[in-house]
């Protein structure tokens, strides 16, 4: 009953959708449609009406975000953020493999709309069979006239080439992922300008991610009022939604915008493993807030996650069970951060590595009450929004706030007994691991 | 172009692929993250004398190459084995016990992560994330995911690769 414009020729072929099997699925009609027949401007104006809000973590209106490339002369670029390092996510990654004609007709029908005469995907190096997906759908879009120097038949001239990335997840923040693109370190930058009016190469530049890109299509084929109507609640579209951990069928869907949190792990994911009981989850990616068995009946949308203190963020949530220690669970996370930093600016170099100690400290059984004051003035001053250049530290202390409020009788357990309850001694995962071999 | 003394470390299969990239972008230096995988792909990793060779080729210093080779995860800057085993240890895989997988995969080559086996075949390195968390625990060696691995499967995955 609900439609799928995402995944449906995924399904219909059972998998990899090659470039014969996507334009006899009415592949490319939406981006000729824009091209030969619409203006930018009508273009822009559609997916603004669409209210189609960016899928890589932000939700930012795709739309408005369009409008604000400034009308000027001259090269302008669009870029896909396929840079997709959020731990825990893996969406861009199904729809690259599997759909990347889909990716490309999004790009095509973007670049139209702002302008742009150059496009790029930014891709995680690692994404080595989407690589290979990308470049040979690009390469056959070249030879059927969807790009080059005459896009279906017109004036309108369109380059696009993947660019691979070195591997960082800073190169996720959209202005050091144009330093990365522009062959430099991937630090951010200072914010005014924005890249639409500075971006690429000082140039107007819109990023937007891949999720978000593949939405255009369906738009411009089947108008505004239908990509609404998509949604449950009061965001538009369907979402791709992912569950990973213990649950019976990890995995991504794609479902109307606003479903619960509740039916996508216990009917789509299968509910958890036997023996496993759900503690808490991330619900979009490792850089946002916990939330608990409480909110297990909210919508996943935008407003409704924000509301409940996280973000819906890549909306592919990690759950965690009762078999995890949430200090250690919080250790790992703020490993994963601290070895990410950019190193560019004090809280977050310096700061997150802090806070890691102080997590391996009390998970190790030398914590003191005095750490776990240390923990929340750490994570207080790191996180306020305003102390970093940019949102990687803001990110990162999201679950470390959240873990502290939700699971403090965990933390206090730990210096209270000098040792993780979960484990059976100190440095156990070791002795675990020899006891079963 | 330059002086060839410093380009002809490079073969003209490397030159080629890094003229490609180098056609995409509006100046040479762009090129370098592009110039720097390259290199590694039929080097296994970048040296001195790769690197100085590479920023000759694309006319900017050494030492600003080298400032960017060692920002990303993915660029080796020291000689690695002839398959590189990357385990992730983010939070679904950890969740999932990639801590034991990791301590299962050590034990079972002999090293330590960030080491080579003294026969050359494996370098193990910790990774983040590798985006296919429904298939937790994962790993990759080379380009290839495997995932989800049990501890049982560390023998016969790792043997595939000569």
């Amino acid at each position: 009953m609900s439609e799928r414009p995402l995944t449906e020729r995924i399904d219909a072929a059972g998998g990899f959708v090659d470039g014969g099997r996507y334009e006899e699925m009415g592949g490319y009609v939406a981006a000729r449609q824009a091209v030969t027949s619409m203006t930018p401007q009508e273009v822009c104006g559609l997916v603004k009406d669409a209210n189609l809000r960016g899928r890589g973590g932000a939700g930012f209106p795709t739309g408005v975000k369009w409008g604000f490339v400034p009308d000027v002369p001259g090269r302008k670029y669009l870029v896909c953020n396929a840079d997709e390092m959020e731990p825990g996510t893996f969406k861009d990654r199904y729809l690259m493999e599997n759909d990347p004609h889909l990716l490309v007709e999004g790009m095509i029908i973007a670049a139209y709309a702002i302008g742009a005469d150059r496009a790029y995907v930014f891709l995680r190096g690692e994404y080595h069979e989407s690589y290979r997906a990308l470049t040979a759908a690009i390469g056959e879009a070249h030879a059927n006239g969807c790009l080059g120097e005459s896009v279906f038949g017109t004036t309108y001239a369109l380059e696009l080439a993947v660019h691979r990335s070195g591997g960082r997840y800073i190169c996720g923040e959209e202005t050091a992922l144009l330093n990365a693109l522009e062959g430099k370190r991937a630090q951010p930058r200072t914010k005014p300008p924005f890249p639409p009016a500075s971006g690429a190469w000082g140039r107007p530049t819109i990023v937007n991610n891949v999720e978000t890109l593949c939405n255009v299509p369906a738009i411009i084929r089947r108008g505004a009022e239908w990509y609404q109507s998509l949604g449950l609640g009061e965001d538009s579209g369907t979402k791709i939604y992912g569950v990973s951990g213990r649950v019976k069928r990890p995995g991504l869907w794609e479902l109307p915008m606003g479903t619960p949190i509740r039916e996508i792990i216990e009917q789509h994911a299968g509910g958890m493993c036997d023996g496993y009981r759900l503690r808490g989850l991330l619900p979009g990616g490792a850089s946002t807030d916990f939330l608990v068995e409480e909110h297990l009946d909210l919508a996943m949308e935008y407003g409704a996650i924000q509301a409940a203190g996280s973000r819906m963020g890549t909306g592919t949530m990690i759950l965690m069970d009762d078999h995890v220690c949430p200090v250690d669970m919080a250790r790992n996370l703020q490993h994963f951060f601290a070895q990410e930093s950019c190193g560019f600016c004090t809280p977050c170099r310096e700061g997150l590595p802090w806070v890691e100690q102080l997590l391996l400290d009390i998970e190790e059984g030398r914590g003191t009450a005095e750490d776990l004051e240390l923990l929340d003035h750490n994570a207080a001053f790191i996180g306020a929004p305003g102390n970093t250049f940019c949102l990687h530290a803001t990110g990162a202390i999201e679950p470390l706030m959240s873990a502290l409020k939700y699971f403090r009788e965990d933390f206090e357990a730990h210096i209270r007994e000098h040792g993780c309850p979960y484990r059976s001694g100190p440095g156990s995962a070791a002795e675990a691991d020899d006891g079963a071999n | 172009m330059s002086e060839p003394a410093f380009i002809d470390v490079l073969s003209q299969a490397e030159i080629d692929a890094i003229e490609i990239e180098v056609a995409h972008l509006p100046d040479r230096p762009s090129a370098a993250i592009d110039a720097l995988l390259i290199v590694q792909k039929h080097r296994g990793w970048v040296s001195d004398e790769s690197l100085a060779a590479i920023a000759r080729l694309l006319g900017m210093s050494a030492a600003d190459l080298d400032s960017i080779a060692t920002f990303y995860n993915l660029i080796y800057r020291k000689p690695v084995g002839r398959h590189v085993v990357m385990v992730c240890d983010s939070v679904s895989c950890y969740v999932m016990g990639g801590e034991s997988l990791m301590m299962r995969i050590r034990r079972h080559l002999g090293i330590e992560p960030g080491e080579t086996t003294e026969d050359g075949r494996y370098t193990l390195l910790p990774c983040v994330c590798l985006g296919a968390c429904d298939r937790a625990p994962v790993i990759m060696v080379d380009d290839q995911l495997a995932g989800p691995l049990a501890e049982s499967d560390v023998e016969d995955v790792l043997g595939a690769f000569e």
